[in-house]
């Protein structure tokens, strides 16, 4: 895009810094349609498992609903409680929900669809996902209330737990695809099952990690069953509790967009990302954006079937769950796959590329 | 011209971190701050081409330590009024560290106004290398030609997490009710639960 701009003669740097913002309006305007979609998705979904209708008032099938939801979370008053502490009081949302726009920036939505195409990308994106705990604390603290507080205690505390599994899969991912680049990544799945199959989940040592990784962003996510955060029979809404209007909107959509950026994450590192499902020429017809949305909606669909299906943890199953088996088996899977590695000699020369000289 | 924007407006950010940080009231304000001049370390961190350790900067330092600073901070109850008195005691200390910072900043510009401390090797090694991105050449030098100090370094933090485990670890009182065992509870089956009973009407049961 910045040799289009630069065609209007513009020099490169101007050209590029309006490109850049051009990309980031293009992305959040996507990402924030495709919530509206999802959220309308997701009841649909629980809905249909419940044996009820779902939204289906405003617009063709409800298709509206998401947007009337909006236009009425616009017009209600924001209250701030007196005794809060206003400044991080509304700082909050706005954090939470910025965070979660911000992970887009290194997703690659096709080949060379991404915005910022780093070599440090999957850093990036945790580093960005760490980040997502503040808005939670900040607004449990600063609502002054009980509840909230709790609420924060614990997403905190989640947050933190299931960030430290998902930092080992994702070394693990790293290990096979050699490389932090998320473009890299995907390429490094062509053809990994058998020459056939475009994805790491074919792989019977990156499997089982597929799944845990799975597990931890739900849990990294607070839905069911690890909404613990939002618990309605003890903590009445969680954080949420104190908000109203635009200000618990951001916090809906940035909790939205947070399960979106989890499901592409899970189509990228796993499931060959914009790649056919398999080797084939003509499935190569077929845009290799509509392959990425397909699969990213895929997991969505597993993640709102899961929230009508299984029932709540409790919270020292959770924490269980996170540091005794998670943590300890991905840390198993951390070394079977880079021994594996070694063995198999997966890097070849590439331990002698850098040359530093004796010391 | 964007870099050099991108600089100050990191650089003032830190520093208005800095000061915000030991300025405000309100301890948890305090933290926040920090967590703000250290997010703007890490953009410094990129505009300098560490994106790497920039990255770190973030997952470590925002994402774990401060984490851990706020739930403290947050959790405490704090009295103004006795931190006020220790402000009067600790002074004569607090004044004394603010002299050495001062003169060691004196020092720290007169050494680089003199040339500063050349780095790296006579061959000049040290320079800047574009061949290799920084993430393999900070693997490099760690598990190579460092790798003893990486991994006594691995082994001091493995001891000090052991430390504080077996430092807060407590055996259940005898007599308390035991932990809960998972597969003890699933195996439980109706027929070992329950009795069946048909007693007699005006007539109690017997267990």
């Amino acid at each position: 895009m910045t040799e289009f701009f630069m065609s209007l003669g513009m020099t490169f740097e101007w050209a590029w810094a309006v490109a850049t913002l051009v990309g980031i309006l293009a992305i959040s305007l996507i990402v924030m349609f495709s919530v509206a979609m999802v959220i309308y998705v997701d009841r649909k979904v629980l809905g249909a498992i419940m044996l009820r209708r779902g939204p289906n008032v405003v617009g063709p099938f409800g298709l509206l609903q998401s947007f009337a939801d909006g236009l009425k979370v616009f017009l209600q008053e924001t209250i701030i409680p007196s005794a809060a502490n206003k400044g991080i009081f509304l700082l909050a949302p706005i954090i939470t929900f910025t965070v979660a726009l911000a992970a887009w920036a290194v997703i690659p939505f096709a080949d060379g669809v991404v915005l910022a195409d780093i070599n440090v990308g999957l850093l990036y994106i945790l580093a960005i996902s760490s980040l997502g705990v503040y808005g939670v604390v900040m607004s449990g603290w600063a609502s002054n209330s009980k509840y909230p507080f709790f609420s924060a205690m614990r997403a905190a505390a989640q947050m933190i737990s299931y960030e430290v599994s998902i930092g080992f899969i994702l070394v693990c991912v790293v290990l096979w695809s050699k490389s932090f680049n998320m473009t890299d990544i995907v390429m490094a799945q062509k053809g990994h099952g058998l020459g056939f199959v475009n994805g790491f989940f074919f792989n019977p040592l990156l499997f089982p990690i597929f799944v845990v990784f799975f597990i931890c962003a739900l849990a990294e996510t607070a839905r069911a069953p690890f909404d613990l955060t939002e618990a309605e029979s003890e903590l009445v809404a969680g954080y949420q509790t104190e908000y109203s209007s635009m200000s618990f909107a951001l916090f809906w959509l940035g909790e939205y967009a947070n399960i979106l950026l989890m499901c592409s994450l899970c189509t990228l590192l796993f499931f060959g990302g914009w790649l056919p499902p398999v080797e084939l020429g003509p499935l190569y017809y077929v845009p290799g954006i509509v392959w990425f949305l397909l699969k990213t909606f895929m997991f969505f669909l597993v993640f709102s079937w899961i929230w009508a299906t299984v029932p709540r943890y409790r919270y020292d199953q959770l924490m269980r769950l996170g540091w005794k088996v998670f943590l300890p088996m991905s840390l198993v899977f951390v070394a079977v796959i880079s021994s594996w590695l070694m063995a198999t000699g997966h890097f070849g020369e590439q331990f002698a590329i850098i040359d530093w000289g004796q010391s | 011209m964007i870099e050099t924007l991108a600089f100050y407006l990191f650089a003032g950010l830190v520093i208005a971190g800095g000061v915000m940080v030991i300025m405000s009231r309100n301890p948890v304000h305090s933290v926040l701050w920090l967590i703000l001049a250290f997010f703007n370390a890490a953009g410094l961190m990129v505009l300098v081409g560490a994106e790497f350790i920039a990255m770190l900067l973030v997952i470590v330092y925002v994402g774990a330590v401060a984490v851990l600073f706020l739930f403290v901070v947050m959790m405490l109850d704090i009295d103004f009024a006795a931190m006020r008195a220790g402000f009067i005691k600790n002074f004569p200390l607090g004044i004394a560290i603010a002299v050495i910072l001062l003169a060691e900043l004196g020092l720290g510009l007169g050494a680089y106004g003199a040339g500063g401390i050349e780095l790296g090797t006579a061959d000049g090694t040290a320079a800047v290398r574009s061949d290799v991105s920084n993430i393999e050449a900070i693997g490099a030098l760690l598990y190579g030609r460092y790798i003893i100090l990486f991994e006594i370094a691995g082994i001091i933090l493995l001891v000090a997490m052991i430390g504080a485990i077996v430092l807060t670890h407590r055996e259940p009182k005898p007599g308390a009710r035991g932990r809960q065992d998972i597969g003890k509870q699933i195996s439980r089956r109706p027929e070992e639960a329950t009795v069946m009973k048909n007693p007699e009407y005006g007539k109690g049961v017997e267990l």
